[in-house]
């Protein structure tokens, strides 16, 4: 008697398992959806000058400096905190790499490593402050931002330093090897079409790969039309962009550098040590002290990788704009923290992740590449983004309370 | 002919497609205590939750009858404005407010429109107080100077303060010790003269059979059965019948200890307060632990034997530490919680929200926290299916009810969160074990199996130190008892001396040298 009970009872487990290992994924699919329909709405608006192949390749190359800063901030998120000072960051290291080139001379390499250095030293500074003095993050950050944003208007004289080489702007501007042919009198870039269809095969490979595992193991599965769903959506996605960048330059160097980042943090966070740890210092930190996490280390790394990613962001956009100028990466944190929180990153910490921060970069990203086409001012845009912000995060906090 | 405060009918609850409530039914008489009695995630708070508007009205079926009305409570608010006031089981105290601004959180005394008259807040603050006997406290003084003891007394003056006609307490007693859950208890029965209807959800069945008129027994969701008390107390052995449905003939499962060479031990060991370093906390502190046994802390709340397990916990407590910490014979040098984890020592703490879980994340992920370094990662990147595996293991092994090992542990009863606790520590397999209050807010027969858990890890040859306030439960399990006092050892004693008379002489004693040497 008391077994039949059990049992229901599993079996009930399970069933629920699965409604919810459902709704989870649907979240995640609502901004998805969100994205989506952002960017159609402006392919209406601007009679489909957003979808042509040129404005796809500058919303890559556009976005790029968000989406790299926004896997930083997401850690920062992770902690219950932000870095207010990535903007100035940004703006101090891309004058560095304008400087140590055009004045100094110095290799473009060695600058290269030399500002990557630089990116970690002050993030070390700032972990510094939080980990070892204790000095709340939020104003650690903010008088960073004052104090770097000061210092770039300091050894920038207040002026733009440029034009910068092309061997440096190859990094923010340049291309992966490219193969041309004449398909049907337009001009395509092979590789990129390779690359697409290559990437889309190892996407399916790891999906069947990775339920047969969980099969294997007994775990429970979602039901096929899930995955299978994803996938089309996901290849159809990757494919779209390929082909568009096929029909203008091929891909750009940018892509590649944001695809080895997304795929390094996404396993840092879901798959390693120090992402759980992240996760849980965010989520409570006495318990995550009493499990012996070193607390202030995480609070130092997470702020010391932030410093690089923003010294990376630094030279990617001073490559892209061929300058350096002391207005670079103004408010670059604002958008980087709204891709967080958009993406579903919780203010209380311990809930976020890289996928979700990526997609709300990628719609800040397609708000202000959209609006910019169809000549809306900054300030307009400004409002716009502040909104959908605002709406974002409101509908999140409103699912999460109902569901629970 | 009774008259009926409060009947619920035919309640039935869901989380998700699972039943938490099926159909239970609960009629309270008004003027009477009545307690609620099942197991951990029997759903006696869901069912409180229901009844107070912490669910609202449409998120279950079945009615709330109360002074003959049917109730539609949309928050706790509504529930408030009939009288109906519920005490959680985590006190929802604002720590740095004074204890006057606290009783009227949420009930600001003010006059004209949301300007606090203060001179009135003070007035009425004293008179709630001194119905709890609190009436000489400094009303300034912030809450968070308060023990929990004198903290779960303001939160029933909150309520009083609140005009409370049908007053609920989930666990109030599971933080106090024997001393101060008296006072509540004799508190409790002070306002049923008074004509206050009070619920009662425990599990120290002691009490509940001395206060209670009557206890409904809830089990799987499902109400049981409503015991009456006649002429004489109803009995614990009643109780535990009707939750677990058959007689439990021991409350402690067999000792057969084969007790051997000390394993741990610590030595000469003081510690100072971190927050005053010129505070001794504990002084010159000697114990040891044989293999194969069990050994208690005993003491009265404050006595220090929190600070000692967290300070040998890899320096989790105090500062200007110092003393030996010996293991199987080597001297440990612990600069960490890391290090601690690393030697095999691990110490599940006494208060689970704050220290032990992650309320956002799920089970699995809490479970396997302490040891991912050690167990479940190669190079840093961690093996899920491993994880699962042996996550999946130990929930089966102490009985974790749960839907699976992918709920959010915020979800879980408090009972089985507790569960989650010590399985993240026993996962971690460590050598020696500190468990602070193990069984606080676990049903008897979770208890059981807790300390039959403890038997076999001692069994096996670990070092189990247990702190607990229940007396009978340290008598129950141990093999030795040191009683601590004051940061101080008072005494120890062996298994044949046990009894709870003999430690609180040692107590005594203790209290009596210290005064005389101070004098
Ligand atoms: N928000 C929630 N989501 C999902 N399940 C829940 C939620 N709250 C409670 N439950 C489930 O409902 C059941 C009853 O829980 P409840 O907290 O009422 O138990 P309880 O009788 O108070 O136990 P304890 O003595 O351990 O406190 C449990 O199985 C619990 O996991
Ligand atoms: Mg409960």
């Amino acid at each position: 008697m008391a077994n039949t009970i059990q049992q229901k009872r599993i079996a009930v487990g399970n069933s629920v398992q699965q409604k919810r290992m459902a709704m989870s994924n649907l979240k995640q699919y609502g901004m998805m959806i969100a994205l989506f329909l952002i960017y159609i709405i402006f392919a209406v608006l601007s009679d489909g000058k957003n979808i042509a192949p040129m404005n796809i390749n500058n919303l890559v190359m556009q976005n790029s400096y968000v989406v790299i800063l926004s896997l930083g901030m997401l850690l920062c998120c992770l902690t219950a905190n932000v870095d207010l000072a990535v903007g100035s960051i940004v703006a101090f290291c891309g004058a560095a790499a304008a400087i140590l080139i055009m004045d100094y001379h110095i290799a473009i390499p060695i600058t290269v490593a030399i500002v990557l250095v630089m990116g970690v030293l002050v993030g070390m500074f700032q972990g510094f402050f939080i980990a070892a003095l204790k000095v709340p993050p939020f104003i650690v950050t903010l008088a960073n931002m004052l104090v770097f944003r000061g210092l770039t208007m300091v050894v920038l004289n207040g002026q733009t330093k440029g034009p910068l080489p092309q061997g440096f702007t190859q990094i923010g501007a340049g291309y992966m090897p490219q193969i041309f042919t004449q398909v049907g009198g337009t001009k395509i870039e092979i590789l990129s079409l390779v690359a697409g269809i290559l990437v889309s095969i190892v996407l399916i490979l790891l999906e069947i790969h990775s339920r047969r595992n969980k099969i294997k193991h007994h775990f429970a599965v979602p039901p096929i039309w899930q995955p299978a769903i994803k996938l089309v959506v996901m290849i159809g996605v990757l494919n779209f962009i390929t082909v568009k960048l096929a029909m203008y330059m091929g891909l750009p160097l940018v892509l590649l550098l944001m695809f080895v980042l997304i795929i390094v943090y996404s396993f840092i966070t879901n798959n390693t040590v120090a992402g759980r740890q992240v996760y849980a210092v965010g989520g409570n930190v006495n318990a995550a002290r009493l499990s012996g996490i070193n607390t202030d280390k995480v609070m130092f790394w997470v702020y010391t990788n932030m410093g690089f990613l923003a010294g990376l962001a630094g030279v990617v956009l001073a490559a892209r704009n061929a300058s350096a100028t002391p207005k670079a990466g103004d408010s670059f944190e604002m958008d980087a923290i709204a891709a967080c929180y958009i993406g579903g990153a919780a203010v209380q910490g311990g809930i976020g992740t890289i996928s979700g921060a990526v997609i709300g970069a990628l719609i800040m990203g397609i708000l202000n590449n959209g609006m910019s086409l169809i000549g809306w001012s900054i300030d307009i845009q400004r409002v716009v983004k502040g909104l959908v912000l605002l709406l974002a995060v409101t509908i999140d906090l409103y699912n999460k309370r109902k569901s629970s | 002919m009774v008259e009926y405060i409060l009947e619920m009918k035919h309640i039935t609850k869901e989380f998700s497609g699972v039943k938490a409530l099926d159909d239970v039914n609960l009629t309270i008489k008004k003027g009477e205590i009545h307690a609620l009695c099942g197991e951990n995630g029997a759903g006696k708070s869901t069912l409180m939750n229901v009844l107070s508007g912490v669910y609202s009205y449409g998120t279950y079926t079945g009615e709330i009858v109360y002074y003959g009305e049917v109730c539609k409570f949309d928050n706790i608010r509504s529930s408030e404005k009939k009288g109906i006031v519920i005490i959680h089981q985590e006190l929802a105290l604002i720590p740095y407010l004074s204890i006057a601004e606290n009783v009227f959180l949420g009930n600001e005394v003010t006059h004209m429109k949301g300007v606090i008259d203060w001179n009135e807040t003070e007035r009425r603050a004293r008179d709630v107080l001194s119905k709890i006997g609190m009436g000489n406290e400094d009303l300034s003084q912030l809450v968070n100077t308060l023990g929990v003891g004198k903290q779960q007394l303001i939160e029933i003056a909150k309520a009083l303060a609140k005009k409370v006609e049908l007053l609920i307490l989930d666990e109030p007693t599971a933080a106090l010790n024997d001393e101060e859950s008296n006072i509540l208890l004799d508190l409790i029965r002070k306002l049923k003269e008074q004509g206050i209807t009070c619920i009662m959800i425990s599990h120290k069945l002691n009490e509940v059979s001395r206060v209670a008129d009557s206890i409904t027994v809830i089990r799987d969701g499902h109400t049981i059965e409503t015991i009456e008390k006649a002429d004489k107390e109803i009995e614990e052995d009643r109780i535990i019948k009707g939750m677990v449905g058959r007689e439990l003939t021991n409350r402690y499962p067999e000792r057969n200890s084969k007790i051997g060479d000390i394993i741990f031990e610590v030595k000469d060991w003081n510690v100072y307060n971190p927050l005053n370093p010129m505070r001794k906390v504990l002084k010159n502190i000697s114990l040891n632990v044989r293999s194969g046994e069990v050994v208690g802390l005993a003491g009265l709340m404050g006595a220090g034997r929190t600070e000692l397990a967290m300070s040998i916990f890899g320096k989790a407590y105090g500062t200007k530490i110092s003393g030996r910490v010996i293991k199987n014979g080597k001297e440990l040098h612990l600069k960490s919680i890391q290090d601690a984890i690393n030697n095999k020592i691990a110490y599940v703490s006494e208060d689970r929200k704050k220290y032990g879980l992650v309320l956002i994340n799920d089970l699995k992920w809490n479970m396997s926290l302490a040891c991912l370094r050690s167990r479940f990662s190669r190079h840093g990147v961690i093996d899920e299916n491993e994880e699962i595996h042996a996550v999946e293991n130990y929930r089966k092994i102490i009985n974790i009810k749960t839907n699976s090992i992918e709920q959010r542990v915020g979800s879980l009863s408090g009972g089985n969160q507790q569960k989650v606790v010590l399985a993240k520590w026993m996962l971690s397999e460590p050598d020696v074990l500190l468990l602070d209050e193990p069984t606080r807010g676990i049903d008897v027969g979770a208890k059981y199996e807790i300390y039959t858990v403890i038997n076999s890890l001692a069994d096996a040859g670990k070092a189990v130190i247990v702190i607990s306030s229940e007396m009978p439960e340290l008598l129950g399990i141990c093999d030795r008892i040191y009683v601590i006092n004051e940061g101080e050892i008072a005494g120890e004693l062996q298994r044949e001396e046990f009894s709870q008379e003999r430690i609180m002489k040692k107590i005594m004693n203790h209290i009596g040298r210290e005064k005389s040497n101070n004098g």
